[in-house]
């Protein structure tokens, strides 16, 4: 689906990962190829046990590939091996993560919890809580932001999560079954805003979901069966053309 | 943005609960130092009252406090003549058990000759000793009170206090006091009414065996003390000892048993401490795994993390110590015997504090550093 004069910010190559080896060896990737391009909100789907959370977590860095080719934002971050030595930091600039649960810090309220990204990337305390505060309120939050976690319902506080993925304006969004906890109506609201995001900040967003109330979201989607690409279907127009 | 403090105000009742705790815990070693202290104090004080520059005993002896030392009455005057000595004064040293409102008294009493060396360092209440027989000046810890009588000896002499004294008791904590040399002589060498007929019927003599248990030597300034000794020690039935040689007779033989057991024992609490505190940082880590599991998924660094752990290790240690160290000063006038604390040990038991709480926290940290970001994916927080 490569897209002349486009680069895509997520570029999947032969990507494979196994775990154990010998009789114990337990593929749990196998040659995935994808590519998602500025804009593009991308639905990863397939049964459990198929191997989206193991490519999520291998396009987030937090699990190393066993082989294949990865680039990000136009920067190859895995050929066989990592080339990166600092992927804390590669994470911090270029991926932003929304899971499945908000994972909010307890002890932080919502600004805070927002302001922490910014701060860990170097931003001053000031600019920090400015830049979440506008976060928030676009998002639709502002109100709550004086809020701890506890004190937010399911939707405000994904909101605040994604607030949070968005900090330091990633070009790589990826979600771990982010509407789940959530009733269908704030399902789609949820993904309504992560169509927004994508377009507002021509971002590529990534999202494993079992939902298939919400497909009609995604402009492509990737299904996954024990480890193999089984299909990959563009399902709305290309970016921007009815939105 | 800290961290470290934002969990303790989010948790700050728990913090609390853990840090009074931790606090008694830490109160029982700053005791502990103080208990030591004490002891080592109270045992250099009954040497150091006497604000000798030499002390002269019988020879062959280590006395009057390690060993027991006699020697005759007039040595003091030979001692006198010695060349370098400026003044000398007798003292002779017993412990005696009295009877006060019914409940018994122990007394450590001191005979000096009033106006000579040996006598109270500082009387907090009341006068010296004027009168040659029946007068005392005794510790506060006694509790008794100016003019107050207390019997002493075989014949129930009465004695009238006369003047209080503040922190002079013995490395036992028994409360010292002073009487004049003639009356602790009576009481020393003075029988009971029935065993003096009974020595008189037998035809022994009835007379005060003038003995003392030391000299209490002041040397010119401008004669060097080991020249006095030396001058001294050609007496063959006399030892003198420096002040120095006396303190470290008290302080390395007198009390050591009980100065090693209490070592001991505050090496133990700190070893105890030690775990309770790495076994707390421990606990509060395990309850931010997952957020530590977040803070890195999002691209936090390793130093952040520490840094959480160690200040807030650092933050129960510090807050502990102060309040263990508020709750030992509140209780301290309660204590039956002194605590002593001087500003290195106070110093040394915050500087052990804070090294404990580090060594601690490396539990923690190591927990913390092992803590794989994608448990942030995994269940629901």
């Amino acid at each position: 689906m490569t897209e002349p004069g486009r680069q895509a910010v997520v570029c999947v190559e032969r990507l494979s990962k196994y775990f154990g080896s010998g009789n114990a060896r337990v593929d749990a990737l196998i040659d995935i190829n994808m590519e998602v391009f500025p804009g593009q909100v991308v639905g990863l789907m397939g049964p459990s046990g198929s191997g989206k959370t193991t490519l999520l977590n291998c396009m987030a860095c937090i699990l190393e590939p066993s082989g294949g080719r990865l680039t990000l934002d136009g920067e190859a971050v895995y050929d066989d091996h990592w080339l990166k030595a600092d992927l804390r930091r590669l994470r911090l600039d270029k991926i932003g993560f929304i899971f499945q649960y908000p994972n909010l810090l307890p002890f932080l309220d919502a600004t805070d919890n927002v302001a922490v990204v910014l701060h860990l990337a170097g931003l001053g305390a000031a600019a920090a809580h400015k830049r979440a505060v506008e976060l928030l309120d676009y998002l639709e939050v502002g109100h709550r932001k004086r809020a701890l976690p506890k004190q937010l319902s399911g939707g405000e506080a994904q909101r605040v999560a994604i607030a949070r993925a968005l900090a330091n304006q990633p070009r790589i969004i990826l979600a771990d079954e982010p509407t789940a906890p959530l009733d269908s109506a704030r399902a789609r609201i949820v993904m309504d805003l992560l169509r927004r995001i994508a377009i507002d900040q021509s971002a590529a967003i990534i999202v494993v979901t079992h939902d298939e109330m919400i497909l009609d979201r995604f402009d492509h989607i990737y299904r996954l069966r024990d480890g193999r690409l089984e299909t990959d279907e563009v399902t709305r127009a290309p970016v921007g053309a009815d939105y | 943005m800290n961290l470290a403090y934002r969990d303790i105000k989010h948790n700050f009742l728990r913090f609390v609960l853990t840090n009074f705790g931790l606090s008694l815990l830490l109160g029982i070693v700053i005791m502990m130092t103080g208990v030591y202290g004490g002891l080592i104090d109270d045992a250099l004080r009954q040497a150091r009252a006497a604000n000798a520059d030499l002390w002269v005993v019988e020879a062959g002896t280590n006395g009057p406090f390690a060993e027991s030392s006699r020697i005759p009455g007039d040595t003091r005057e030979l001692v006198s003549r010695v060349y370098g000595v400026q003044r000398a004064g007798s003292v002779t040293y017993q412990s005696v058990q009295t009877e006060l409102n019914g409940a018994p008294h122990r007394l450590f009493l001191i005979g000096f000759e009033p106006g000579r060396p040996g006598g109270p360092r500082q009387i907090s209440a009341g006068r010296n000793i004027l009168r040659s027989h029946y007068e005392m000046i005794v510790d506060r810890s006694a509790g008794l009170a100016l003019g107050q009588e207390v019997l002493l000896g075989t014949r129930d002499h009465k004695f009238s206090v006369v003047g209080l004294m503040r922190n002079e008791v013995t490395s036992s904590g028994d409360p010292v006091a002073y009487i004049t040399l003639r009356d602790a002589q009576a009481l020393q060498f003075e029988l009971a009414p029935p065993a003096s007929r009974r020595e008189q019927a037998r035809g022994g003599s009835l007379e005060t065996n003038d003995q003392i248990n030391a000299v209490i030597a002041k040397v010119s300034p401008h004669v060097p003390v080991a020249e006095a000794a030396a001058a001294l020690s050609r007496w063959k039935h006399l030892t003198a000892l420096t002040q120095t040689q006396q303190e470290t007779l008290l302080s390395k033989f007198v009390i050591e048993k009980a100065r090693k057991q209490q070592l001991l024992i505050m090496v133990l609490l700190v070893i105890v401490s030690a775990v309770i505190i790495a076994l707390i940082i421990y606990t509060m880590t395990m309850d931010k795994v997952r957020s530590i599991a977040t803070l890195k998924f999002v691209g936090a660094p390793d130093r952040t993390i520490i840094g959480l752990i160690v200040q807030q290790s650092l933050s129960l240690g510090i807050t502990g110590y102060v309040a263990g160290l508020a709750l030992v000063f509140t209780f301290r006038p309660f204590f039956p015997r002194r605590l002593v604390f001087d500003p290195e040990s106070v110093v040394a038991v915050f500087a052990i504090t804070i090294v404990v709480c580090l060594a601690a926290s490396t539990l923690g940290i190591r927990l913390a550093l092992r803590v794989d970001p994608a448990e942030a994916l995994s269940a629901a927080g």
